[in-house]
């Protein structure tokens, strides 16, 4: 059978992949933030899993006004790297695993929650930035991947109870799966920031270390956060939070905290990153 | 229209429904600069290229002007005008800053962040500014 083995949250600050790709990680600006990738890094290349469903949102790159969804499965053999309006950055290409994507785009909408589904979708650096910070720079990833879409830039995003009970009923169809494989799961984007707006650059340091906190011993907590809770506090594009929920939804209610990275500021937001196991 | 409660947060855009509706065709057009034929096209005449999209007469003003809070305050969204100035090959600080109230340069911003971000306190509320 499947078995879920672990969660990772983390920002995917589009900065980060530009000062890999453009080999500017050893500048004072980013020395300190690299450094706490290591012991992260070195988690991740004892601890590969098969397949990876990786929750994260698309930024105006492959979905659109015109269409989108709530939430959106990819089910494609490969994803490529987009064009996000500086040519598509120049890493793997992402590898897909359509039978676990189908299995859970299967059990998710009888279990009720109506899945859209996608083969043809670029990934942006909410996909790929994730994959470098975990992995650096192979020539291949490791991992193979599902991307699981959320919309987080239209309101209403969906709410951090939905988030959650969705990454449930994904650990439900993880543990109906047949085949014997590992799974992983990643809950990317934040932590507080704000992008637009007069207040652009505002952050909040005891709400994300609060997030952190609930989401290792008090999960349901992070749930009860509204729409104006997030943009308030945690910045306008800090909503992008509730998608660690879905990722703490999948693990257990008992989890163990591998290790945590908090930082200010990668761009203008402040970066966190959370590795979680199932006890 | 609907007022909502988040309209007191100060400095703010939320990207609903009201500016999903006022925006459509200005986010489609930095929508459109995704693709390369598209960048090169407005980067020849961005006049022309502006014409293209069915926007308003101010619309199209705010983006020659690169006039970013002005770009929001007609229906943009920043992830949308972020296309701007990237096209631009420019980094996003520029952008933030210009929208900040008051404006700063990029290393004013930069700066701001490095020194731990803008402050939450004094900002949750209109009520405290
Ligand atoms: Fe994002």
């Amino acid at each position: 059978m499947a078995r879920l083995i672990a969660g990772m949250g983390t920002s995917h600050v589009p900065g980060v992949g530009a000062a890999m790709d453009n080999g500017k990680t050893h500048e004072d600006y980013w020395v300190e933030l690299f450094k706490g990738f290591e012991p992260l890094r070195a988690w991740h290349a004892e601890n590969v899993p098969d397949v990876t469903i990786v929750v994260f949102n698309d930024h105006a790159t492959s979905m659109t006004l015109n269409h989108y969804s709530t939430f959106m499965m990819g089910v494609a053999d490969r994803f490529r790297p987009a064009d996000e309006g500086w040519g598509p950055r120049k890493v793997p290409v992402v590898e897909g695993h359509p039978e676990l994507a189908w299995h859970l785009v299967e059990n998710l909408i009888l279990d009720e929650f109506d899945m859209a589904v996608t083969a043809d979708f670029d990934v942006d650096h909410g996909l790929t930035v994730p994959l470098s910070i975990a992995y650096d720079q192979p020539a291949a990833w490791p991992t193979k991947v599902i991307p699981l879409c959320v919309n987080v830039i239209q309101y209403p995003q969906p709410t951090a109870l939905r988030c959650f009970k969705l990454g449930q009923a994904i650990r439900r169809a993880i543990d109906s799966f047949e085949e014997d494989i590992t799974v992983g799961i990643w809950g990317t984007g934040g932590l507080s920031h704000q992008l637009g707006g007069e207040r652009a650059g505002v952050v909040n340091p005891d709400f994300d270390r609060n997030f952190l906190d609930n989401l290792v011993h008090d999960p349901m907590a992070n749930t009860r956060l509204t729409h104006t809770d997030f943009i308030r506090e945690a910045g306008a594009e800090g909503i992008e939070m509730i998608m660690w929920n879905v990722m703490r939804g999948a693990l257990d209610e008992q989890v163990r905290e591998v290790y945590r990275l908090y930082h200010i500021p990668v761009s203008a937001t402040a970066y966190g990153a959370i590795i979680l196991e199932n006890e | 229209m609907t007022s909502r409660d988040y309209d007191d947060v100060p400095g703010t855009y939320v990207f609903d429904s009201r500016n999903y509706r006022k925006g459509y065709h200005l986010n489609m057009f930095c929508m459109s600069l995704n693709k390369a034929e598209c960048r090169e096209e407005f980067a020849r005449d961005e006049k022309a290229y502006l014409e293209t999209f069915p926007m308003t007469a101010e619309q199209r003003q705010a983006v020659l002007d690169r006039d970013y809070i002005r770009l929001l305050q007609l229906g943009a969204n920043v992830y949308y005008t972020f296309k701007i100035v990237s096209h631009d090959r420019q980094p996003p600080q520029v952008m933030y800053g210009k929208m900040s109230s008051p404006p700063m340069s990029f290393d004013e911003f930069q700066q701001m962040m490095i020194n731990g971000g803008r402050p939450i306190d004094g900002n949750r509320s209109k009520k405290e500014s």
